[in-house]
This record gives structure tokens, sequence and C-alpha cells, in this order.
């Protein structure tokens, strides 16, 4: 079988699992927008009992594996009662798991922002909430933006745990149609060129071009 | 001098059509164990412009910083015959929450040596952030108090540009505006021409000069130009060691300084020239 003709008969199952990969990335790099903004602010909070729950809340998703955290959400949680459809189970584990490290990201943005700038805004008087919304947060936001562009290609290559739970994205066909073919070159390789356009040709790009804007818009280009 | 850190020695409040605008008690400032300002007394008048000199870890910018951005340990601080430092609660005073700092302070402009402009607004919004989001004022409003301000300063015709189109010089008159914006009873200059190449620090001398001339503004400045601190001020304060040396109207301590530490500083000044 030629190459073309494997293209032709599993390709359309290919494309299939790209777009299930492409709503899981979705979901979870907006999830891990908000929890990463809330967290890292969180973990700046002067009170401790804001701080603590953020810093547990990193330890925990930092520091043990996304696969068994994916298996906690979606096997174990329903032992307590609560259960997610393995659609959401998936990206919820992978948006909490990649929120985390936002996390670090947001706290060290709004670190970098130089303390010249909540001075000025102090001078005016302004409170503490408008100092981060409308002062601090816009220039952290300009300083984090190359890191997130990494962070969020990790998080789209997280996604391909998610096939572990049945949830029919590209990793999941690639693994069926090798499964009844025996196809492997062919089906993992496709699958790797597959993943690496969607960094490259569309997440790579939107954050340059994401950077591109801000940066007229804090007018430094 | 225990009883200097008694809170019941300081009036709850300054009385009287002569009281200062700003008046430090006895004021100190410690970062830790080091003393920055020991036991500071200084009044300035309404309307007057106080220039403050000194070799640097002298503690002349700190003064600014305690009215603004730092909490002291101990003395009082008023501001136009309100506790700064300090709050009422029951009838005495005690030392003042965050919330009653900010407020008072909302009396008080400061400019800073590296202006601090948000980079993120233009010259325009930059003005109008503080009247719009902490004085309420609608957009409107707000535009027209900074188009003023923004003529006045001459920086109208750049009002659209962000500060990193602008030059030093630019910028900080942008800051002045910024900081008049918000109609302060007293204005802090901390240093404002020490980061500007020479030949624009004529711009922003200028319009500090138009300050003094036109408005009755309380100013407090920290510089290291004796030829315009001179020219515009109405006394002169020479700090050194965290306290005040020598204090006087500018012919007297520029030209007849008594003190032998402030003709060193003046002579060294001088030669640097």
């Amino acid at each position: 079988m030629s190459y073309l003709e494997f293209l032709r008969d599993y390709g359309p199952r290919l494309i299939d699992g790209t777009l299930m990969t492409a709503a899981q990335f979705v979901c979870a790099s907006a999830l891990a927008i908000l929890i990463a903004l809330v967290a890292g602010l969180m973990k700046l909070a002067p009170n401790a009992l804001i701080r603590i729950p953020a810093v547990v809340y990193i330890e925990i998703f930092r520091g043990t594996s996304l696969l068994v955290q994916l298996y906690w959400i979606f096997f174990v949680l329903p032992l307590f009662g609560i259960t997610l459809e393995k659609f959401t189970a998936g990206f919820v584990a992978v948006g909490m798991n990649l929120g985390a490290y936002g996390a670090e990201l947001v706290r060290g943005g709004i670190q970098s922002v130089p303390r010249g700038q909540w001075e000025a805004a102090y001078a005016l008087s302004m409170s503490p909430a408008k100092r981060m919304w409308r002062i601090i947060l816009p220039q952290a936001l300009v300083n984090m933006l190359p890191p997130w562009g990494n962070l969020l290609i990790e998080l789209l290559k997280g996604t391909a745990l998610v096939s572990l739970i049945s949830v029919a994205d590209l990793m999941f066909e690639a693994k069926q149609i090798n499964g009844s073919t025996f196809l492997s070159a062919q089906a993992f390789g496709t699958a790797l060129i597959l993943y690496y356009l969607f960094a490259r040709a569309l997440v790579t790009p939107f954050m340059r071009w994401l950077e591109r804007v801000m940066a007229r818009r804090i007018g430094r280009a | 001098m225990k009883d200097l850190h008694d809170l019941s020695r300081y009036p709850l409040r300054l009385e009287g059509p002569d009281r200062p605008m700003v008046s430090f008690r006895n004021v100190t400032k410690r970062y830790g164990d080091l003393v920055v300002l020991d036991g500071l007394n200084l009044d300035v008048a309404e309307g007057e412009m106080v220039s403050i000199i000194g070799p640097s870890g002298s503690g002349k910018t700190t003064v600014l910083r305690m009215l603004m951005l730092e909490r002291i340990q101990g003395g009082v601080i008023y501001v136009d015959g309100a506790p700064l430092s300090h709050m009422e609660r029951g009838g005495k005073l005690v030392p003042a929450n965050s919330r009653h700092l900010r407020a008072g302070r909302e009396q008080i402009g400061m400019c800073f040596q590296h202006f601090n402009l948000f980079p993120h607004m233009t010259a325009l919004g930059n003005c109008m952030e503080g009247p719009v989001q902490v004085l309420g004022l609608s957009k409107q409003a707000a535009r027209e108090r900074a188009e003023d301000l923004l003529e006045m300063v001459g920086m109208i015709d750049k009002r659209d540009e962000h500060p990193a189109r602008l030059s030093g010089g630019q910028q900080q008159r942008v800051a002045i505006a910024r900081a008049l914006a918000m109609r302060p009873k007293v204005l802090l200059l901390d240093e404002v021409t020490s980061a500007l190449d020479p030949e624009v620090i004529g711009e922003v001398t200028e319009v500090i000069r138009k300050l003094v001339q036109k408005y009755r503004l309380t100013i407090m400045m920290v510089t290291h130009q004796m030829g315009f601190a001179a020219d515009i001020s109405d006394r002169v304060c020479f700090f050194y060691d965290g306290r005040i040396e020598e204090e006087g109207a500018p012919a007297d301590l520029f030209s007849n300084p008594q003190k032998e530490r402030t003709q060193q500083f003046l002579s060294a000044v001088k030669s640097a020239d």
C-alpha cells in the first residue's frame, strides 16, 4: 500500500482526530489561561489565606504527572460522585496541569514590571485593583507572551494523553489505525507531522502575531 | 527620646490660617537598622517652593518618598493641617491604614527621576488615567483638563504618542502634566532633571519655572541643579546624614553658607561643574 493510498483510506479519520485535538487544545488553553491568571495573582497576594491555596495548587499540579492527574479526574473523581464526560475530563486535566505552569509565568510577568510603574500608579492614588488591572497587567502580559507561546505548544503535545481515556483525538485515531492495519510508520509518522504542523503553522504564528499587536499597543514597535 | 514616640504629644490637626501646607514633626525613617532620617522637623508653607539638596545618601529623596510612597517609623506628617502618616481614632492618633494614606496622598502629586509614564497609554491617556479612574471625572472632562495641561507643558502636539516615542525631556513634561491633572495641593519633584540629556534639561526647568510663577502651588524639589534651585526657590534645605544641616533663602545659603559641611558640599559641586 503506497503512502498516498494510506492517506486516501485513513486521511479522513486522521483529519477528524486532528479536529478533536484542536477542540481539546482550545478548551484546555482557555482553562489554563484562566487558572494561570487567578492562581498567579493569588500567589502574589500579601494575605497568606489567599496565597496558600494557590501555592498548594501549583505544587500539586506541577509536581505530579499529567497522566496520573488525567486518570484521577476520569477514573477516581466518579468515586466521589463527580463524573465528567471523557471530553471534559480530558481538557480539564490538561488545562489544570498547564495552568499551574502558567501561574508561574503570570507571577513572573507581573514581577517583571518595573517598580516605578507601581509607584507612579500609587502616586495617582489608584486602588490596588485598578493598579493591577489598568497599569501592571497590560504590561505584564506583553512581557509574558513569549514564554506563553512555549507553554501552549507544551499544552498541545500534552493533549495526546487524552487518547488514553478514549477521547477520539489525533493520537487515538493513529493508534486505532495502527491496531487494525499494523502500518505503524505511516500512522504514527502522519500523526507526528500533523502535530508539528499544528504547532508550527498555527500556534507559533498566532503567538508571534499577538506579540506584534501587543508590542504596538504598548508603543514599542 | 522616649516621649517623642508618645503620639498624644502631637495635635490631632494643625489649625489656623498660618498653618503649614506640609509639616514633618520629629519624623524618623528607618530601613531595618539603617536610620535614613532622624527626627526631621520641616514646615513648608502654602505656595512655597522648597528645594532639597545634599550629597547622595543624605536622605533627601526619602523626604519626598515618605510623603508619597513609604511609611515612617516615628513622628507625624501633616498635609494641609490633617495628619497623613496617622489618623484619628477615638480622639487619639494611630498609625494610618493604607486607605487613609491613599486618601491623604490624593492631595499630593509626584514626578520621578525616570518619569515612570505608563508605556501602554498615550501622552493624553497618561494624563487622563488618574482623573477618570480615581477622581471619577467623565472622559470628556478629563480630556479637556489633560489637553489644557499638555498645552501648558508644550506637549499638546504629541498627545497621541506613546512614551516610547518621546524624548526624556518630553516624557518628563508629560509626567508633570499627569501629576497636575490630579489638581494636587503639593507637588513633589524627585530629581526630575537628573536622567535627562543636558540639552533638554532647559525645557523641563522652564515648565517648573512657569508653575512657580503662575500657580500658587506648594512644591518640594529634590535636585542636583544648584543654579536652578538658587534661581526659583523660596528656601533651600541642605541635607546631610539624615538631618537638615542648614537651610535658608537661596541667596544666603549659596553665597554665604554658615556650616562647614555646606561649604564643602557647595564647593565640591561648583568644582564639578
